[in-house]
């Protein structure tokens, strides 16, 4: 069942009510920029998709648009970054951090230069345009680099305050925002910390821990809920901070289990799969599958078919986690 | 506007590059591998900037108002660490810490190592595009502090440049001056061969920026270069200093291959000599 003390929205299995991630971007930059003289805004030819067109309006002597230029874009975020500004840079994931990549690996985050990096039509979301525009590595990319923080979403509602809650370290963060209305699940009411992972699903006697991210941990809660109806009890653990990743959670989930499988719109290879995978194996090393793109880029089309083809929906989740189990037992 | 100097002050400047010749030669002697020609032809134009044009504060690096000096082609710090020495952010002896472990000096600079360096550099291109956001900055802050960026004329190769260089056009920076080392070489050649720049004072010009060229070893003719540019409100200007590859050592200079190799101690000895008698005009009391 819905963790009751997270004031979960209860409708969301019936009539979800839907919102964009990335709208809840542009909102907290709205509420930024009018509490903050520091917030500065880039983009590179992208407001409207990216959601900070409203910032632009409001606030145009703190907003810059570079042109398609997303090295130039980040370099410069840097320099605002080192001279007192708070710089969000916007554009889609696979030009930044993809394009982007050594520019700010070495302007921001070896600078460590206050910007954060806003990674939009992530994953085979961004369906019709096709594998050049969905970014399925990124997670990867911006992971490894050192005392990086690494943000994912879960909903538009958490998607404001992990962008409200980014301005208020100097440390780089990057955010991973999509780009269709998905359910939203938590309320204003849901506690958000990026130290604290929160366990949405509970059950009595959990046999598997399934740990989603993103718009996933959605199709996780329908899994869920469907495999509490054929008699398996599980646990869902909402990863929208996958660094830093909160390991005591997750330990303590996998203890009561001993089995995880884990949920992404990404590549399996260095994703949020892995990144618990790295932590478990240090610590309390578990039977784990991966959900996710497996070695393959994906291609063309509407969402729904995308995810069901490359094995992210509900059903495909049911099955792996039964097929877990069998593992765990046999 | 920076004062002008006269010719006491035009030698004393000129024996303080010199000075920071020789730091640079004993320092790179020590590492054992780094640049030698860049930082050596650079140092006229570091010698100006520090002693004379910025407003810094050795003993304050992180003065709010301070104007902010940018190195992108991190690989020549040797210059500029050799010049911050000289100057007091930190005593002379730390010199001879460059590239090894548990030094303040990284092989390229690294800002949170090093108070008074404004960005990390070594990957090439993007100290320009930095030097606009700290510029911007200034503008938001209504700051009256300027922006310096030095470039190399090999790195216009890469296309960050370019962005960098249409974006301040568009906006019209004026607080922002970027300073070219026009010294013609690069790793593999002499930039013509390698990547053709030219004609450099017409790509700028056609991006909306100010243009001056100016000999980079002629510290009184680089400090009105920075004064003109400052007394031109409606486009971000350009410097471009004409520059000799190592610079001060007659066996180095003009010379590609040393771009990224340091001397050896034979060659050391040569060039301190050299740099020591001012090419021999000078019996020094060494000898």
């Amino acid at each position: 069942m819905l963790n009751k003390d997270l004031y979960l929205n209860e409708n969301i299995f019936e009539t979800p009510t839907l919102e964009a991630t990335r709208d809840g971007y542009g909102k907290a930059l709205l509420k930024l920029g009018e509490e903050n003289p520091n917030i500065v805004v880039l983009t590179a030819d992208l407001a409207e998709s990216t959601r900070v067109d409203e910032f632009a309006k409001n606030f145009p002597d703190r907003f810059f648009d570079c042109g398609v230029a997303e090295q130039n874009m980040a370099a410069i975020a840097a320099g605002l970054g080192v001279s007192g500004k708070i710089a969000y840079i916007s554009s889609y994931a696979v030009f930044s951090p993809g394009k982007n990549w050594e520019t700010l690996r070495t302007t921001v985050v070896y600078n460590h230069s206050n910007v954060k990096i806003a990674g939009h039509h992530a994953g085979i979301m961004t369906g019709p345009d096709g594998p050049t525009h969905q970014a399925t590595e990124d997670i990867a990319i911006t992971r490894c680099w050192p005392k990086m923080k690494v943000i994912v979403p879960a909903d538009s509602i958490e998607a404001y305050k992990a962008t409200y809650n980014s301005s208020e370290s100097e440390d780089p963060y990057y955010i991973r925002f999509t780009r269709d209305k998905t359910p939203v699940i938590t309320t204003s009411k849901t506690p958000y910390d990026e130290n604290k992972i929160q366990v949405f699903w509970v059950s009595n006697n959990p046999q598997v821990t399934i740990a989603a991210t993103g718009y996933m941990l959605y199709y996780a809660l329908i899994a869920a809920s469907n495999l509490q109806k054929e008699g398996v009890e599980t646990e869902v653990l909402n990863i929208s901070s996958i660094k830093p990743l909160d390991q005591d959670t997750i330990l303590k989930s996998v203890s009561k289990t001993n089995a995880l499988i884990t949920i992404e719109d990404h590549q399996v290879d260095g994703g949020m799969g892995s990144a618990i995978s790295e932590m478990l194996s240090r610590r309390r090393p578990t039977l784990q599958e991966f959900v996710g793109l497996q070695n393959t880029f994906a291609e063309s089309g509407d969402t729904k078919a995308l995810i069901e083809k490359y094995g992210l929906s509900s059903k495909s989740i049911q099955e792996k986690t039964i097929n877990l189990l069998k593992r765990k037992n046999g | 506007m920076i004062e002008r100097i006269d010719s006491d002050q035009i030698r004393i400047l000129n024996e303080k590059a010199n000075k920071i010749r020789e730091l640079i030669i004993e320092m790179l002697l020590t590492a054992g591998s780094g640049h030698s020609a860049g930082p050596l032809g650079m140092a006229d134009i570091f010698t100006a900037f520090y002693f004379h044009i910025l407003n810094q504060d050795p003993k304050n690096p992180d003065m709010k108002d301070r104007d902010r000096l940018i190195l992108s082609n991190g690989h020549i710090c040797p210059v500029r660490y050799a010049t911050m020495a000289l100057r007091g952010y930190f005593d002379i002896s730390e010199l001879q810490t460059l590239r090894k472990i548990n030094s303040r000096l990284q092989g390229h600079p690294h800002r949170t190592s090093l108070p008074g360096v404004e960005t990390s550099s070594g990957p090439l291109g993007e100290g320009l595009s930095q030097g606009i956001g700290i510029a911007l900055a200034a503008k938001i802050d209504k700051a009256k502090y300027q922006v310096y960026v030095i470039a190399s004329d090999g790195e216009h190769q890469e296309g960050n440049i370019w962005e960098a260089v249409m974006f301040a056009g568009k906006m019209k920076l004026n607080n922002l001056t970027l300073v070219i080392d026009r010294n013609n070489i690069q790793i593999d050649g002499f930039t013509e061969d390698v990547m053709p720049l030219e004609p450099i004072v017409d790509k700028y010009k056609s991006f909306n920026w100010h243009v001056i060229e100016v000999d980079g070893h002629n510290i009184e003719a680089f400090i009105n270069a920075i004064n003109e540019a400052k007394s031109i409100f409606e486009k971000p200007t350009v410097i471009i200093a004409h520059t000799i590859p190592g610079k001060g050592v007659d066996f180095m200079e003009k010379d590609y291959l040393w771009h990224g190799s340091p001397p050896n101690k034979e060659q050391a000895r040569e060039a301190l000599k050299e740099l020591r008698t001012l090419g021999n005009k000078i019996i020094s009391e060494h000898q």
